[in-house]
């Protein structure tokens, strides 16, 4: 490896590295706005100067590449006072509001003039101002803070693909805006929030809430979809105030989308804080005896079979599992947890999660989507594909219109004809994927609801295996959960007995033969409601407790501690920031004092034993925060039916997926804004 | 003193006609085929030999300059781009170039198009020269039905096309990598460097950025061999040079002279000389806005070319002189200079875009009388904090003007300011004590 010497300390870089990631290997600290490692490097604060041997000049460490047997230093007078200057110059024009601004606590600006600003301003001309921009309900700006790092503008170009953050002017009357002043069209606009440097860019709905060091900080997974990016919850006594993403190159990188950020208000809304029972067609508060004797009442009153369960999307594993217990006890079966009927086979652990791994999309040399819009039903995997799109500029192609990905790709196909020709190479994209080395199919469950959604499967997988794509090296066979708790509950094998291979549930249910449906956090499942009693155990009161008889209030993701499945397999621990409202407990104890009303014996003792069970049942589990182990591949012939379908990615409305974000005002402000540009668009 | 038949631009005051057919009389496309045939080795070595340093301002030395293009065409196309974005104050030689003597530039750009490898060339001016370019444009037409350009262009077997491009009328866009920014449609800024465009330039191509003069003098250098341009001027300031005269002087003109002559005959023999005469000069600036002023004492002795000015921290710049007679104000000049580089900052790194405005709102209060002793010493290190720590050359390019005017009239700009007041120049008041209680006590 070649060397460089750093302050007349030697050390060994990698190839292809700048001269401030070398220093950073170096243990020496060079300071820095505009640089980030996610981003393209514009080179433009100038902060980042260091002295090198043989140039008159200090150079601008982001941008130079290292090279053997360069000479820096970081430490020399010339730099100091080169580093001071431009800290002058940035100061210059930015006011000293730090007391009333967002950004304080946590600004580089302000941690960095600490070392390198000067007490007293020397600049006694009037300060620049500059008309504030409207960036939607998640930004708040204050653009006379702005240090034109172009952070943002990177951003929104390079990993949302939307280029709508630019700069105008030029000179000092230079002024970063989204030009129209619209809110940017994009999943991910609120991170924008996290790389402004300053206080130009800051939240919105979290303007004047709090400072930094008064929130407690808990290291959390995010639940909104089934990606299970990494978070970290802030929280002020017992309120989330804000929600941040947590470094995962694994999964999210550094981003989360603004669903994930901004629905944490509506942990504070609509919420269910005592049992409701349904007394003369209202519902109307009561205690957890007076509930709990009802319902055991009514289990009393039914048969086992007359009995189902669903389970909601945002379920951790364990509180699933004391639920599929609490069944088992009642002897019933039916217990569900899909909201709508799409295929699934669940003998295999490869055939229902996300193969080739979120990292994995970067080795891939062809994408082919089938029936899925990743960029609504995974916003931070859609920033993922694109990344991988713009760096290699690999093909990707779609079956179905899923609309505007942020990236181009060609649609070969809308039926499932389409599947039927390419698994029988009368397709020309087949021979692509053929010769293709290491293609990726992500299959949505839009495909799979469809009636030969087990046709589309079963035989993609056929003809991967049959032709060594799918091999001991590369999986790129990949089903799109939308839900958090997708994964992990076909882990549990929730679906079972006569349940898990036909839909006997949707059945059911759609002719009347349940007489008590228990619906666990499950608010999206349609369903016409007519003389069964239904209990909805949830912390929203949403569409689950619109229709239920009896509700009894449980813990948000965030107040209590839990196992999450991503859509890779990874198990991930959610843990708990805040907690219940009220009277609201964890589901698993509710399920407790049940069983207990009900004379049985089979309660759960602790939540560390449900934990050891869940990870024991999981198969393949490897550790927590890990891939799971690589399943054998088999080819099993399964039966599958051909019908003549269209094939298209169910439009799935992104702000509004679970009780969580219909009940947060952010998610509405944006919702409104997003449906006003599609009416306003040219296309109607 | 140039010889006449030294002069390279013999149509510099369209004596003769700029078409193509009297250029063909003074000799322009002349065995052109056979400089080219000579191959690309022999002409980067004569204009080694001729010791050519580039005209647009940084002197460059342009055969080493096409040596760094790569030898081989790889999988993507080389470029030749011309800047003819003369926006330099005090500059304005390219445009008689342009207007009086296009077929000049035309064989010089397939010349140096040939020589690095390129098949198309852009040739990017200012969008105020729109006369200009159109000209340009008409002498293009020219060559091409003259099958000097396009397919097998003038029969050397080399096909090669020129597109014209119009600026939109930024200064900073004469700046080669804000150039390039600026005819891929971007905003113009400048690249980082490295890497240079000479290997990653327009469309992150290889390519070779030269100002429209380098090009122009390229063809007679070939036809008269590289010994002859060096044999002119001083060794490495070698041949001649167009030196635009303006200011206050009785007859501004451009004129091309050799390398080298002194600035007093330059003025008096060319340009009339100073108005009010020689001793009511006060100063010079030798090379354009962006390059330091000269005073009279200077300009007495100097010579004109590359190296003498350095030497006098100065420098030659696109060699636009601007005289400064007695009549004028210097503080107001130079604070107009600093207010056209604050209006034509791009306003991408942070030195230039703040320091810039800072220095132009400084040197206003000076001119207004406002400014006290102690912002003589600000304005100074405000241009030093910003000389060395941009992007471009830009920031020099502001900063060295204030400096000069600092270096050789500080007495000017003293006399212009006046104490600071008292409280601040008696006591070395703590920063977070509140001032208006100070002012009570020291009353």
């Amino acid at each position: 490896m070649p060397k460089i010497t750093i302050n007349g300390k030697e050390i060994e870089f990698e190839k292809g590295m700048t001269v401030l990631q070398a220093c950073e290997l170096a243990d020496v600290e060079i300071p820095r706005f505009c640089y980030h490692e996610k981003l393209s490097i514009a080179g433009n604060c100038r902060m980042c100067l260091v002295e090198m041997d043989k140039s008159p000049k200090p150079i601008a460490s982001c941008a130079m590449p290292a090279a053997e047997g360069m000479n820096i230093k970081t430490n020399t007078a010339l730099v100091e006072k080169a580093r001071k200057g431009v800290m002058e110059f940035l100061l210059a024009n930015h006011p000293l509001d730090c007391p009333v601004c967002d950004q304080g606590g946590e600004c580089d600006l302000q941690d960095q003039s600490l070392y390198y600003g000067v007490d007293k301003s020397r600049f006694v001309e009037n300060k620049r101002d500059v008309k504030e921009k409207y960036m939607g309900p998640l930004i708040k700006t204050q653009m006379t803070r702005c240090i034109h790092c172009t952070r943002c503008v990177r951003f929104a170009t390079e990993v949302a693909g939307v280029p709508e953050i630019g700069a105008i002017g030029r000179g000092e009357n230079m002024e970063i805006t989204t030009y129209l002043e619209k809110s940017m069209e994009s999943e991910l606009s609120a991170n924008v929030i996290d790389l402004c440097p300053v206080g130009a860019l800051t939240s919105k709905p979290y303007a004047f809430e709090a400072r930094p060091w008064e929130l407690k900080k808990t290291e959390s997974v995010d639940v909104m979809d089934a990606v299970g990016s990494n978070i970290r919850v802030d929280t002020y006594n017992w309120e989330v105030k804000r929600i941040l993403p947590r470094l995962n190159n694994e999964i999210n990188e550094e981003w989360i989308s603004d669903k994930t950020r901004y629905s944490c208000d509506g942990l504070l809304k609509q919420r269910l804080d005592v049992p409701y029972i349904k007394k003369n067609n209202k519902l109307q508060k009561s205690s957890w005896d007076e509930a709990i004797n009802l319902l055991v009442d009514k289990i009393n009153s039914v048969q086992p079979n007359e009995i189902a369960g669903h389970i909601g999307d945002m379920i951790n594993m364990e509180n699933a599992l004391s639920f599929k217990k609490f069944f088992k006890s009642l002897k019933s079966e039916n217990l569900e947890f899909r909201e709508k009927n799409f295929y699934i086979n669940s003998d295999e652990k490869m055939n229902y999660i996300f193969n080739s791994s979120i990292s994995g999309i970067e080795d891939a040399d062809l994408i082919l989507l089938v029936g899925t819009n990743p960029r609504h039903e995974a916003s931070i995997l859609n920033a993922r594909i694109r990344k991988t799109f713009v760096q290699k500029k690999i093909p990707i192609f779609s079956i179905g219109n899923p609309g505007d990905l942020t990236y181009g790709y060609e649609i070969i196909g809308d039926s499932t004809e389409d599947i039927k020709k390419i698994v029988n190479k009368e397709h020309d994209f087949s021979q692509k994927l053929l010769s293709a080395k290491k293609p990726i199919i992500i299959i949505g469950e839009s495909a799979l609801e469809l009636k030969s959604g087990g046709y589309i499967f079963e035989e993609l997988k056929k003809f991967l295996i049959k032709n060594n794509l799918i091999n001991e090296n590369w999986n790129g066979l990949n089903i799109l959960a939308q839900n958090a708790s997708t994964v992990g509950l076909l882990d549990l094998k929730i679906l079972q007995g006569k349940n898990a291979k036909s839909s006997s549930f949707f059945n059911d249910l759609r002719n009347r033969k349940f007489k008590l449906l228990y619906l666990l956090g499950s608010d999206n499942l349609e369903l016409k409601k007519n003389d069964e009693f239904i209990i909805y155990q949830g912390s929203h009161g949403d569409r689950g407790a619109e229709i239920a008889d009896l509700i009894l209030p449980s813990a948000t993701y965030t107040e209590q501690n839990g196992l999450y499945e991503n859509l890779e397999g990874r198990i991930q621990e959610c843990k708990k920031a805040s907690y219940p409202i009220g009277e609201a407990l964890e589901d698993w104890k509710i399920f407790n004092r049940i069983i207990k009303k009900l004379g049985f014996k089979d309660r759960i003792a602790n939540f560390d034993e449900l934990r050891k069970e869940v990870l024991e049942t999981v198969p393949n589990f490897l550790e927590i925060n890990e891939l799971p182990k690589k399943s054998v591949i088999k080819t099993n012939n399964v039966e599958t039916s051909f019908y003549k379908e269209k094939i298209f990615a169910r439009e799935l409305d992104y702000y509004y997926t679970n009780s969580i974000s219909r009940s947060s005002k952010t998610m509405s402000e944006c919702r409104q804004i997003r449906q006003k540009i599609k009416k306003n668009g040219t296309n109607n | 003193m140039l010889k006449k038949e030294n002069r390279i631009f013999k149509n510099l005051y369209n004596e003769f006609g700029w078409d193509i057919e009297n250029s063909l009389k003074r000799d322009d496309w002349k065995d052109t085929k056979d400089l080219i045939n000579k191959g690309r080795e022999w002409i980067i070595n004569e204009v080694k030999t001729s010791e050519l340093r580039g005209r647009g301002g940084a002197g460059f030395s342009t055969g080493l300059k096409w040596s760094f293009t790569p030898k081989k065409v790889g999988s993507r196309p080389h470029y030749l781009v011309i800047n003819a974005d003369e926006s330099e104050p005090g500059t304005c030689k390219d445009r008689d170039i342009l207007r009086f003597e296009p077929q000049k530039l035309i064989e010089g750009c397939l010349i140096a198009g040939y020589t690095v490898n390129a098949h198309v060339c852009y040739i990017y001016i200012r969008g105020e020269y729109l006369n200009e370019g159109k000209r340009l444009q008409e002498a293009i037409d020219q060559a091409y039905a003259k099958n000097f350009l396009g397919k097998n262009a003038c029969g050397s077997g080399w096909d090669f096309d020129i597109h014209i491009h119009y600026g939109a009328g930024a200064y900073i866009c004469g700046e080669e990598t804000a150039l390039l920014e600026s005819i891929e449609g971007n905003k113009g800024q400048p690249r980082l460097k490295p890497p240079f465009p000479a290997l990653v330039g327009l469309y992150g191509c290889p390519t070779i950025v030269n100002n429209v003069e380098t090009v122009a003098v390229v063809p007679t250098i070939l036809r008269r061999g590289g010994k002859w341009f060096a044999s002119i001027g001083r060794p490495k300031n070698t041949g001649t040079k167009i030196f635009c005269i303006s200011g206050n002087v009785n007859a501004p003109c451009n004129v091309e002279e050799e390398m080298g002559i002194p600035l007093k005959e330059l003025i008096e023999k060319h340009a009339g000389g100073v108005v009010g005469g020689w001793d009511n000069l006060q100063a010079v600036i030798p090379g354009g806005s962006s390059m330091p002023l000269l005073p009279k004492k200077v300009c007495d002795t100097l010579t004109m070319d590359f190296d003498s000015l350095i030497e006098n921290k100065s420098g030659l710049g696109t060699a636009g002189v601007v005289v400064i007679n007695k009549d004028q104000d210097i503080v107001e000049c130079m604070a107009r200079i600093a207010r056209f580089y604050k209006h034509e900052s791009c306003g991408q790194c942070t030195p230039c875009r703040e320091g810039s405005g800072w220095m132009w709102r400084i040197l206003d209060r000076v001119v207004k009388r406002k400014a006290t002793f102690s912002d003589i010493d600000l304005l100074s290190d405000v241009t030093k904090q910003i000389e060395g720590h941009t992007i471009c050359a830009f920031g020099e390019g502001s900063a060295w003007p204030v400096q000069g005017l600092l270096r050789h009239f500080r007495k000017e700009v003293e006399s212009r300011c006046r104490e600071e007041p008292l409280i601040k120049k008696k006591l070395n008041n703590p920063y977070l004590v509140d001032q208006h209680l100070l002012e009570n006590k020291n009353a």
